[in-house]
């Protein structure tokens, strides 16, 4: 399966990226391209995971990547949209914890 | 192209000439092999045959050989592109050959045989995806009976997995003369993978010590799903508890201990996440096939069941393991010997 990036301007400090599809070892640099320059400047990251159905290692590298560089600006990266299974492989990593996440409203809150 | 080989051609291209049959044909497919072999570059053997066809039919039209001269210029760019292939093909020998070696290598990373613990058997299995794995697993002597065991998934597969490793088992083995309980050897690691490894990469693991004294297994995880603990007397398998942050992203990280106890023939199942995430046809595994699949080897000895359980788990994949796969059990005995 593919990657789709979509990029949406919120404003001059906030940016939405909606992702669709799996991002794993092979889709995960077109992520990589995008989500990092943002972090690094410093903008307002908000990562709509509503239409992702899978995020393996190597994509979940690209969110710690993401995290750590925006650790240093007064930028935020925020993840929201996460079906139960994403949501579970946050947890188990205890990423969860460390960065913003949204769950939605639907959320079961299986383990 | 040396004398021999330029005599043999005109030979074989005169008579062919003068009466074309079949067996030139199959005399000039055994030549080209030859010709291959002394890496004769395609521009020089069609430059040969040219001078060659010249000398033998010396009234060919002007016109039919000035044209020749266009082939030639075509050639040459062939004569490059064999070439690049030449070096690309060598190259790519060199490269196998150093794989290969960093493979051997990476497998002395690994201990040997599990040491022996009083009234427990223990037994492991680690199996690469492709020739260099991002899995590990160590055996730690804690003494007075007990013993550490981890395992580990280093994000991503290949050289720099393998390069990562080698950080995690030098990092580990500093603590080898004082043991430490597993929430500080998570702690202590964490710091070394933050200071050393790229922005993106991350390290799971989950570290446990087992004293065969009282046969409680302590262990904390950072980022890895541990695995089960099975209960004999129920018949049933447990998630092990699980809570800790991956190594490598954040400094000062706290790892939560737990502890579970075991009963005669009680086991301990850790696992990477290569079985935990194993695809059977395109899907992935459900927990409940993953445990009744354990269940049903776990009366053998340690070591012969992890080696059954990654055997079906093989056959189960037709033999394309996706991801590098790790078994690790601890079994208390049922009649302490």
């Amino acid at each position: 399966m593919n990657l789709q990036v979509k990029e949406k301007m919120d404003d001059e400090k906030n940016v939405t990226l909606c992702i669709e599809g799996e991002v794993d070892v092979y889709t995960a640099p077109k992520l990589r391209e995008k989500l990092l320059p943002l972090c690094q400047e410093g903008k307002t990251v908000t990562v709509d995971l509503s239409k992702c159905v899978y995020i393996d290692s190597t994509g979940l590298g690209v969110f710690i990547g993401a995290y750590k560089m925006q650790r240093g600006t007064d930028g935020k990266l925020i993840l929201k949209g996460m079906n139960s299974r994403l949501l579970r492989l946050f947890k188990i990593t205890g990423l969860h914890e460390i960065m913003k996440i949204e769950e939605s409203a639907q959320e079961d809150g299986q383990p | 192209m040396d004398i021999y080989l330029q005599k043999q051609y005109e030979r074989l291209l005169a008579s062919y000439i003068r009466d074309p049959r079949e067996d030139h044909l199959y005399s000039a497919q055994q030549l080209s092999k030859w010709i291959m072999e002394q890496r004769i570059p395609p521009e020089e053997l069609v430059n040969f045959h040219i001078s060659t066809v010249k000398k033998l039919l010396p009234d060919l039209p002007p016109q039919l050989k000035h044209s020749f001269d266009l082939l030639i210029e075509v050639m040459i760019g062939y004569g490059v592109a064999y070439q690049e292939t030449e070096k690309l093909v060598n190259r790519q020998r060199e490269l196998e050959n150093e794989i290969d070696v960093a493979a051997r290598m990476q497998q002395t990373l690994l201990p040997e045989n599990p040491p022996p613990l009083p009234g427990t058997e223990i037994g492991v299995i680690s199996v690469a995806a492709n020739r260099m794995s991002g899995d590990y697993y160590n055996f730690v002597d804690h003494g007075r009976h007990s013993l550490g065991v981890a395992i580990s998934d280093i994000i991503g597969k290949g050289i720099p997995a393998a390069l990562c490793m080698s950080m995690i088992k030098y990092a580990m083995d500093r603590l080898d003369d004082h043991p430490l309980p597993p929430s500080e050897v998570l702690r202590d690691l964490n710091t070394v993978v933050e200071r050393n490894v790229d922005p993106s990469m991350f390290i799971t693991m989950v570290y446990g010590v087992y004293d065969s004294l009282n046969h409680k297994f302590r262990y904390s995880t950072a980022g890895h799903e541990p695995g089960f603990i099975y209960h004999a007397k129920a018949g049933r398998f447990y998630e092990l508890k699980t809570k800790g942050l991956v190594l490598g992203v954040a400094r000062d990280v706290d790892y939560p201990e737990y502890t579970v106890k075991l009963a005669p023939g009680d086991a301990i199942i850790l696992l990477s996440d290569g079985v935990t995430e194993c695809k059977v046809d395109g899907k992935f595994m459900k927990r409940s096939k993953l445990k009744r699949l354990i269940r049903e080897h776990l009366a053998l000895p340690a070591q012969q069941a992890v080696e059954a359980i990654h055997q079906k788990l093989l056959e189960m994949t037709n033999y394309e393991l996706n991801d590098d796969q790790t078994i690790l059990i601890i079994k208390r005995t049922r009649s302490e010997t």
